[in-house]
């Protein structure tokens, strides 16, 4: 895909902390990319520093043929200079102007005629459904309401990429969901670019063409959602993305084994390029387990701890040895009772180091 | 009249001054912001009569050490401020009053969510035109709440016109009170006169207290919240160090300076000396602490009158704010109003309400003795402790007292194990809020106070309306330095308390 947004090298440093480091990465025009990671991992503060309201300590940010900032290149472009549309997770829409003045500020700031301005701002305003609120103070609007305000204020100026702080995560869930899928519908209308910053991986999942995910500082795995969930990169993403299971297995000595004296299962191969490791780490997600009879060899061999039911679905906890995990079936499908003994099979594992 | 000028004046002066600076140190990129800004809160603890006085001796027209300076010196005709004049007046209130805003205006733009700000940024506006159009209508009910705050105080504040403005025949209320009362020894006829003016001040007071309710009724946005990233800090550039160096000079030109000067004219044998090492001495300290009977006593008043004080509200606040916080009684409401009521009511009028009440009409009389004053104490600074304690009440939740219940704990006990223990940093600074100012306190003792029981704030005032300056000004410094340590000891706690 053509690089819109360009970002090379960008890293940044405070004191001795590396927050972001060494990040590389495009984004096409009309592209959804999400950046998604838990709290601390840099990701908001990559992207302050695309809309410029951070410093980098190194590397590039373009935008189309322009250049926003480098600081080798002693070059930098004020926020305002930037032209993106941005949203905040606290809205941050202003108390005391109207719902309509909130959106025409950035229009005013650009002084165009005021037949223009009314036009733009009545656009933005119909298409994020506020014609109705637009003479109230935004104080008077639920938290979705504001959160439209926001977007409609960003949709404003038209704009090439759009920068969404986790616009979404002071809203209440089911409101949630409905945001979520009017913003993608305005993305589809409009064809701007979204950054899209969020540690709800439902989210990124539900929004993205593409998703970022970040530990640290530093990027674990570039690509699509499904991918992303289906083909892991790391233990960390795997465990990110979806419920995750990890079972230790023990290798020195030759022969593979559990903790607790639970053998490896006929059938079941260790990865050669993990051979060298003493512990590795055996990932499986609870609703790719199936239950197999007790005695069969190619089963995990466990007992049934307890069994929750959760409505479409049954949540089991089994014991293995010293460890335990989590099985999910659904609940047309009866499986064994707390105390009984069972034997697992998982359909896709994965196999990590131990300490990635 | 003369009262709404001085009034009018300092408060726009303090406006002004309060924000300006309230922005410089919360804002911008100026170095040494912290040092600043609790200089910046220094003059909430001076005593600002005392800081009048300094000011009388450095710019009185003919004797003031800086008019002197210039007319000997640079061949001036005249002074170069006539310090006794509506300006003279409002520019020393000026100093003394400004952190009420400088405080609130901080408090909000601090608390300001930044993402407010840098929207408006990414909309496209530049700093200007975002403190222009965002930043200051957000913060505005602060500055104004701030404003009609200091304005309250300036109206009902005796201090500064009492040695500034008497000698220029400019009155403002509580010193036309204290005049009229003062002159005539108490007489009734002069009484009357007094509840008449007081009763104009309290109109004004409501009037202003409603106009401050008003507007933060009105205004009060919900600016708290969203993550705090550190707010977005405006790069003076060019002008960074010629700013940090304005604001260096007014702190030493509005603190240090009159500090400095009350401690050395404190010094000298006789006033008009100058300060050469010869002139300079310990003596005037040892005379009015081991020595002159009216310090001696003064100092001996005030200190009793302010523990007596500060005990019976600590212990009076925690039980009026426990049943206002934790109680379900009828008329808890009107208690709650009468407690805070002092907070708004000025000082000359809880002293005339004093003596009106206290002096045997209704058959205990009270005047002429120390006792009067302690009531008069007592009933300002309850309000100061009832907002301490409830505060501290409000954290303590229901449930701990609940569960210490449910283990079998009595309503006492669990009253004197959970309770007390929890609320005690509450009631201590409660006990400092009322010990410290009523060291200080000037406003209310002037119309109390009898031959034997003058306060330390008092005898300052009218050993320096007798002119014995140099002794007025030992004594100030004195009550400066226990000021500071009181107000260190308090900074030390509450500091302890947040970690």
């Amino acid at each position: 895909m053509a690089g819109f947004v360009r970002l090379i090298g960008v890293t940044k440093r405070f004191g001795d902390v590396t927050a972001v480091n060494n990040l590389n990465y495009e984004i096409g025009k009309g592209e959804c990319f999400s950046m998604l990671g838990p709290s601390g991992c840099g990701k908001t503060t990559t992207l302050r520093m695309v809309a410029g309201f951070e410093d980098l300590s190194d590397g590039e940010v373009w935008v189309g043929d322009q250049l926003f900032s480098s600081p080798k290149k002693n070059h930098y472009t004020p926020p305002e200079k930037r032209n993106f549309g941005m949203v905040f997770q606290a809205f941050a829409v202003w108390p005391h102007l109207s719902v309509y003045e909130n959106v025409a500020f950035p229009l005013r700031i650009r002084k165009l005629s005021e037949s223009e301005i009314d036009q733009r701002t009545m656009d933005a305003l119909k298409a994020t459904n506020l014609v109705a609120a637009k003479d109230q103070s935004p104080d008077y609007l639920s938290g979705g309401g504001k959160q439209r305000v926001a977007l409609a204020r960003a949709l404003a100026i038209n704009p090439d990429v759009m920068l969404l702080d986790e616009p979404l995560s002071s809203l209440d869930p089911h409101l949630r969901e409905e945001m979520r899928f009017e913003i993608k519908d305005l993305q589809m209308k409009y064809g701007f670019s979204i950054i899209y910053v969020t540690h709800d991986q439902s989210e990124a999942m539900a929004l993205s063409d593409r998703i970022l995910v970040m530990k640290l500082g530093v990027v674990q795995q570039i690509d699509t959602p499904l991918n992303i969930y289906n083909n892991p990169a790391n233990k960390f993403v795997f465990s990110f993305i979806g419920l995750s299971n990890f079972l230790a297995v023990n290798q020195d000595g030759g022969s593979a084994q559990l903790p607790g004296g639970v053998a490896l299962p006929a059938g079941v191969m260790i990865p050669d390029h993990l051979a060298g490791e003493n512990v590795v780490s055996w990932a499986s997600r609870p609703s790719e387990i199936d239950f197999v009879s007790a005695d069969d060899p190619e089963g995990l061999h466990g007992v049934v701890n307890r069994k929750a039911f959760l409505g479409e679905i049954i949540d089991y906890q089994i014991q293995v040895g010293e460890q335990t995990l989590r099985v999910q079936k659904g609940r047309r499908d009866p499986g064994p009772e707390p105390g009984e003994a069972c034997a697992l099979r998982f359909l896709r594992p994965f196999w990590y180091k131990e300490n990635e | 009249m003369n009262s709404l000028i001085i009034a009018g004046m300092s408060t726009v002066g303090s406006t002004i001054v309060g924000t300006f600076f309230a922005w410089l140190v919360t804002r911008t990129d100026m170095p040494h912001k912290k040092f600043m800004k609790s200089m910046f809160l220094v003059p909430f603890m001076l005593p600002s009569f005392i800081g009048a006085m300094a000011w009388k001796m450095l710019l009185s027209p003919n004797a003031g050490f800086i008019n002197r300076f210039f007319m000997d010196n640079l061949g001036f005709d005249g002074p170069i401020f006539n310090l006794y004049s509506y300006y003279g007046i409002s520019a020393v209130e000026v100093m003394y009053l400004f952190p009420f805003v400088f405080i609130q205006v901080c408090g909000a733009l601090e608390r300001m969510d930044p993402t407010l700000e840098e929207s408006a940024r990414i909309s496209g506006a530049g700093l200007f035109t975002i403190t222009r159009k965002i930043t200051i209508p957000l913060v505005l009910p602060s500055i104004l709440s701030g404003a009609l705050l200091i304005m309250l105080y300036s109206m009902a504040h005796f201090g500064t016109v009492a040695v500034l403005g008497i000698e220029n025949g400019i009155y403002n209320i509580p010193v036309l009170i204290y005049e009229r009362i003062h002159q005539s020894g108490g007489s009734f006829e002069s009484i009357r006169t007094g509840t008449v003016l007081a009763t104009v001040l309290v109109i004004s007071a409501a009037c202003i207290i409603w106009a401050q309710r008003k507007i933060l009724g009105s205004g009060h946005y919900q600016i708290i919240g969203g993550k705090s990233f550190r707010p977005m800090e405006l790069k003076l550039r060019g002008l960074k160090y010629p700013l940090m160096f304005f604001c260096f000079a007014y702190i030493a030109f509005t603190i240090v300076l009159p500090t400095v000067v009350i401690f050395l004219v404190g010094g000298l044998s006789t006033y008009g000396l100058s300060f050469t090492p010869e002139n300079l001495s310990l003596d005037n300290f040892k005379f009015i602490l081991f020595e002159y009977d009216v310090t001696r006593d003064a100092i001996f008043n005030s200190v009793t009158l302010g523990l007596t004080a500060a005990i019976i509200t600590m212990f009076a606040g925690v039980m009026i704010s426990y049943v206002i916080v934790k109680m379900d009684v009828k008329g808890k409401g009107l208690l709650e109003f009468l407690g805070m009521l002092p907070f708004s009511v000025p000082g000359s009028v809880i002293a005339l309400g004093v003596i009106l009440a206290w002096s045997g009409q209704f058959g205990i009389n009270l005047y002429n003795t120390v006792w009067i004053i302690l009531v008069a104490y007592i009933a300002r600074y309850m309000a100061f402790s009832l907002k301490a304690n409830s505060a501290a009440l409000e954290q303590v939740h229901d449930s701990l007292v609940e569960a210490s219940r449910a283990c079998g704990a009595t309503m006492w006990q669990s009253l004197k194990d959970i309770v007390l223990p929890l609320v005690k940093p509450g009631m201590f600074a409660a006990f400092f809020l009322i010990f410290l100012p009523s060291l200080r306190e000037l406003t209310v003792s002037i119309m109390l106070y009898a031959p034997t029981t003058r306060t330390i704030g008092v005898a300052i005032y009218t050993l320096n309306e007798d002119g014995e300056t140099v002794i007025s000004c030992a004594l100030a410094a004195i009550a400066l330095i226990i000021i500071i340590v009181g107000q260190t000891v308090i900074n030390h706690f509450t500091k302890k308390e947040s970690e």
